[in-house]
């Protein structure tokens, strides 16, 4: 892998830029793999490298149906943050934001990681008391969070309605300074990027379209490239799990919806902090290009159309204009949706499936892109030890079974 | 936006509906014999099809009754909706005599 640093960039200077190699190869299937990790997007391509790198693999493939990153990785709004209720996603999330921290330097690409605070509203008296709740229990369990008062969440977000009579008071806020945005192609890219410098095989526009399966164990995949013999099988890929586990013969308890998001013309700097309000159920930062990103709810009903409705993003958009009334001018750019796995307790299902051998990450839901490296590193620990990774011993399918379950509906901002 | 054939309505626009989760599930019993399994299989794992599938709906924001509807979760098209007493259609996947 060539090195990217400023050396490098004066160095590839002199000759006109021509000389950069491509970020990753593009290699054909082999027949045989130690591994097949499904789907190119931050989940998938996190999973590969971290097997490549923690856990020694040298024959992975990674094989993606689209172009990497081109599913939900680059349809979120690049929220990063670990303000959750209950101990075990503290624990798994605070553990991804580290890494988070970290990852330009490990991938040696820059991800635009901007820490510049994650400002959920409160709007009411009962938003205050909940919230408080919330509050201490992110205390509880070690995650940096402070109590705004309204003048201080004033004093964060320029041009905020603070007007007493406004549709949606401003009552107070939490603020976790860690949280922030980073740049999601930049995520997948730097990954694709490592993971192909240890020896993975990126294969793209790779479909699968079935699993050999041998008394219950996993011994080969079928793809429209053509059929790989492997016994170890890493599923992620979100909005189409159900799809792939139809394939191997299993249900899962995920259903697939679309959750939008748009962008703005770019405005010059207006707030640094990503701000989330449940109650309008809707979230707005401003990108490092100045344009606003904003997003929604759910469009609740089941769907594979990467497109949404439009009742549901006018319902957004319509919360964020009673906040921030100053922005009532500025011009749409793009609207898009991406499919996403919802499950009942909003906690993600990662580790064993009823094959023996294959493996899953799905259920993320709303929040997958700030999971991205610690989903990686867990199910890439659960296949290469067959041992679910500590931080994920909850996050099983069998908790549908048992019902222990893990419900961040509330904590985890925004309806879903 | 869909345009949603309510039964006893006629057209109307999706947002005066909400959606209620797969349709002809056939609830498993007696229910001290179900396993948890089973029970599972039931109330969680969905078949999630890409592509047809029959759901149930609610006009909530309108007559407030529920019905089924065939769709196509790709493209949204909608092939039928029926009274939720009916069966779903055989050209569909439904069956001669199944209880709806």
């Amino acid at each position: 892998m060539q090195k990217y640093s400023v050396l490098s960039l004066a160095r590839n200077a002199l000759t006109h830029h021509d000389g950069w190699e491509k970020a990753w190869r593009n290699p054909d299937l082999k027949p045989s793999y130690d591994a097949v990790v499904i789907g190119g997007g931050g989940h998938g391509l996190a999973t590969a490298y971290y097997l490549a790198k923690q856990h020694g693999y040298k024959n992975i493939a990674l094989i993606e149906a689209g172009w990497l990153g081109g599913g939900n990785t680059g349809r979120n709004t690049t929220i990063v943050r670990s303000n959750y209720l209950y101990p075990q996603s503290a624990d798994f999330y605070d553990f991804s934001l580290k890494l988070f921290e970290n990852l330009s330097q490990e991938l040696n690409f820059n991800v635009m990681l901007r820490q510049a605070g994650l400002l959920t509203l409160l709007h009411s008296r009962h938003d205050l008391e909940v919230m408080r709740r919330n509050l201490n229990a992110m205390h509880m369990n070690g995650i940096d969070a402070e109590w705004l008062s309204p003048q201080q969440v004033a004093k964060m977000a320029p041009g905020i309605n603070m007007s007493k009579t406004a549709r949606y008071p401003i009552a107070g806020g939490i603020l976790q300074k860690r949280g922030g945005v980073a740049r999601h192609d930049g995520v997948a890219w730097g990954f694709a990027r490592a993971a192909d410098a240890l020896g993975v095989d990126i294969v793209q526009m790779c479909s699968v379209t079935g699993f050999d399966i041998k008394k219950g164990e996993v011994v080969g995949v079928q793809t429209s490239k053509g059929q790989i013999k492997t016994n170890k099988v890493a599923i992620a890929v979100a909005g189409h799990s159900s799809v792939l586990a139809e394939m191997a013969g299993f249900r899962l308890p995920v259903s697939s919806m679309a959750l939008q998001a748009c962008v703005s013309e770019p405005l010059k700097p207006l707030f640094d902090a990503a701000i989330m309000s449940g109650t309008i159920g809707a979230y707005i930062s401003q990108s490092d290009k100045g344009e606003m990103v904003m997003g929604g709810a759910l469009d609740a009903y089941p769907s594979y159309a990467q497109r949404g409705n439009i009742n549901n993003i006018e319902h957004a958009i319509a919360g964020v204009l009673e906040m921030f009334p100053n922005l009532s001018r500025v011009k749409l750019m793009r609207q898009w949706a991406g499919i996403v796995d919802i499950v009942h307790d909003s906690t993600p299902i990662i580790g064993h499936t009823p094959i023996k051998g294959m493996y899953i990450n799905c259920g993320f839901g709303t929040g997958g892109f700030k999971a991205t490296p610690a989903g990686g590193w867990t199910l890439a620990h659960t296949l290469a030890t067959d041992q679910p990774h500590k931080l994920i011993q909850d996050f099983t399918l069998k908790r549908f079974e048992t019902g222990a379950f893990i419900d961040e509906m509330g904590a985890a901002g925004i309806s879903h | 936006m869909m345009n949603i054939n309510c039964p006893y309505c006629g057209l109307r626009s999706e947002a005066e509906y909400k959606f209620g989760g797969p349709a002809h599930l056939a609830r498993p019993g007696p229910a001290n014999e179900v396993s948890d399994e089973q029970w599972a299989n039931y109330l969680f794992m969905l078949d999630n099809k890409k592509g047809v599938s029959a759901e149930r709906w609610c006009h909530s924001h309108g007559c407030g009754q529920w019905f089924n509807m065939v769709r196509n979760t790709i493209t949204h098209e909608i092939l039928q909706t029926y009274k939720i007493t009916e069966s779903l259609d055989k050209k569909f996947g439904g069956q001669d005599g199944a209880k709806n």
